[in-house]
């Protein structure tokens, strides 16, 4: 956990132009290392298009298809009827709805509450300080799977206030889907970092003009901290959307339900596997499209999460 | 920087000593921080710390998920149980080959990429895409396409009926399933690393390699000379974040296997969830967490540990 990185630091090393070897290189070596990036890209793309292109076809042709190249090519019978399936048989609108409910409200509250946190231990001195940032380093090794079923007989027993007063257990609520993710440990550790790269003159002119630390945090830090809240929201937005074993355990009633766990449906009886390709390609698909948008800002934040060790 | 030295030098802002006025930001500090550490620490204790700590209480007890009865201290009886079934050690050897096997062809293949597109050529940008694409597709996703590809007329023996090989039914065999996950959660995972990977190699100045190339060294000596060690820390979180991911094997069991045929692909959280979840007895799914947070924690500080100390012996 010793090494910070600077944003400074950070493009400097994008920029550190990589090793060049290629000139050196004989065309032989030049063509095979070519062909080999062809030959994976093969192996980690068909998949997928083959997901997509299959959502397509009526299940027959999919079938008739596997033998040859046909199955990775948008030929023969198309339309959208598996499409069209998959709405008839779950409501999908509303799964769909609900993932984006779940991940955008623990994204946002996530930035804020974990940037908040990180401001006060990078900027503030106060008792304890290296014992909290200590113990938030420290969580970063638990696995969510360990605590997941202690935290499912907890939350069943936490209180929960609504119309009627206090109730008891969380189990079956958007809350339960969403609360117990938004501080987040990682995140902390991200902002922190990259708040200490902020120089801290800039505090200093802040409250000479007589701002407080609040004001500090808000006006002058957070707009400043724009690569680290894409880190984290990316980082964030990820597995929430993709979550599967906790609302899996939380959640009992469909119009709760996120899209990840909805895919259940379909592995009852007689599957149809179009209509499970077309389910997979539209809770995928969007979040391929968001990929490929801002492939910069996603490729620079996992490497970013990968600066601690 | 005097308001800063200030700060850092002043006594702790909660002692009730009177300051100059000077000095009124950092009074205030104390309880600024407290207010904005406030939602973050108390969301970690209420989801993370007290769950942990409840891990190691619940494990001693007989509590059920729902249940009208307050829960029982049962002493160690459910680890007795849990030491006497056979499911319990087929999954953790389950888990522990499929982490014995992931974590370094992972690591490799990772490498093996990383090493391919760290390069000035065109269109490495495109062929870095494509080879990310599993990662940002959801495990539920992979996990239903890959179960479609494994099936016994799928796309996989499609393929291998095509170099005449009759493929087996991959995911209802005992002896190729749990080979089966392994394959799968490797393609989708690598791409992960391999960013994490290329962004150690691009740390790696390069004037080492001219000067290696210099003094006459081949790619391979370079690779063992200049990138290998320069890729040390990358090294050690890639060694140390895989491993966790691999004995927190649960979603692509879930949804594939169940953990069958014949418990041959099922794992200690697959367990944890099916005991704790399924059947309800959370006392015993905390017996089963907690066996599994002492491993996890035994093996990332053993891989702490060893690596650390070759660092120190240099």
């Amino acid at each position: 956990m010793s090494t910070t990185t600077a944003p400074v630091a950070e493009t400097r090393r994008k920029k550190a132009r990589p090793h060049s070897l290629d000139k050196r290189q004989s065309p032989l070596s030049v063509a095979l290392s070519t062909v080999l990036r062809l030959f994976l890209a093969l192996i980690f793309g068909l998949p997928l298009v083959f997901m997509i292109v299959s959502s397509f076809k009526p299940d027959l042709q999919i079938f008739a298809d596997l033998g040859s190249w046909n199955a990775f090519l948008p030929v023969g019978e198309l339309n959208v009827d598996n499409y069209l399936g998959v709405f008839e048989r779950v409501p999908f609108a509303t799964f769909l709805m609900n993932s984006v409910i779940i991940s955008v409200a623990t994204v946002g509250l996530g930035l804020i509450v974990n940037s908040m946190a990180a401001f006060a231990l990078s900027r503030m001195t106060f008792k304890g300080r290296k014992v909290i940032l200590g113990v938030i380093l420290a969580t970063l090794i638990v696995p969510f799977e360990t605590m997941a079923l202690p935290l499912l007989w907890w939350v069943n027993v936490l209180p929960w206030i609504d119309e009627n007063g206090l109730s008891q257990g969380w189990l079956d609520t958007y809350a339960v889907q969403i609360v117990p993710f938004v501080a987040n440990a990682f995140s902390i550790y991200l902002f922190y970092q990259y708040f200490d790269s902020i120089p801290k003159e800039l505090d200093e002119a802040a409250r000479v003009d007589g701002a407080g630390w609040f004001r500090i945090y808000r006006s002058v830090i957070m707009p400043l901290a724009g690569p680290a809240i894409a880190t984290v929201a990316i980082l964030t937005f990820l597995p929430a959307w993709n979550s599967y074993l906790w609302p899996l355990m939380v959640v009992q009633s469909e119009e709760l339900r996120p899209a990840m766990v909805g895919i259940d449906y379909f592995k009852q009886l007689n599957v149809s596997w179009g209509q499970i390709m077309a389910y997979a390609s539209i809770i995928t698909v969007p979040v391929l499209a968001m990929f490929i948008a801002f492939q910069r800002a996603f490729i620079n934040s996992i490497a970013s999460s990968g600066v601690k060790g | 920087m005097s308001a800063t030295a200030a700060a850092t030098t002043a006594p702790a802002p909660t002692s009730p000593t009177a300051r100059t006025s000077s000095h009124n930001v950092d009074k205030r500090s104390g309880s600024t921080a407290l207010l904005m550490l406030l939602p973050a620490g108390v969301l970690m204790v209420t989801f993370l710390i007290i769950p942990i700590g409840l891990t190691f209480v619940l494990a001693f007890t007989n509590a059920r998920l729902i249940s009208p009865e307050p829960a029982k201290f049962i002493g160690v009886a459910n680890f007795v149980r849990l030491f006497e079934n056979d499911t319990f050690w087929k999954s953790l050897i389950n888990t522990v080959v499929f982490a014995v096997v992931v974590v370094p062809v992972q690591s490799a293949v990772a490498l093996g990429l990383a090493v391919l597109i760290n390069t000035k050529m065109r269109g490495v940008n495109f062929f870095r895409t494509v080879y990310f694409l599993p990662v940002v597709t959801s495990m539920v996703v992979v996990s239903m396409l890959w179960m479609f590809m494994y099936q016994p007329n799928g796309l996989i023996n499609a393929l291998l009926a095509k170099f005449g090989i009759l493929g087996p039914d991959w995911l209802s065999d005992p002896k190729t399933a749990l080979f089966a996950l392994i394959v799968m959660s490797i393609w989708q995972a690598c791409g992960f690393h391999m960013v994490i990977w290329l962004s150690g190699l691009q740390t790696i100045p390069g004037e080492l390699y001219e000067a290696a190339s210099l003094d006459g060294a081949g790619r391979w000596q370079q690779f063992a000379h200049v990138t290998w060690p320069g890729l040390r820390q990358t090294a050690i979180f890639i060694l140390i974040t895989i491993t966790i991911a691999a004995f927190s094997l649960f979603t692509q069991v879930n949804i594939m296997t169940q953990g069958g045929p014949l418990d041959s692909t099922s794992t200690v959280v697959f367990m944890a969830v099916r005991t704790g979840f399924q059947q309800q007895q959370t006392g015993y799914a905390a017996a089963i967490s907690l066996v599994f947070f002492v491993i996890v924690l035994a093996v990332s500080l053993l891989q702490r540990y060893l690596t650390r100390d070759k660092e120190a012996g240099r």
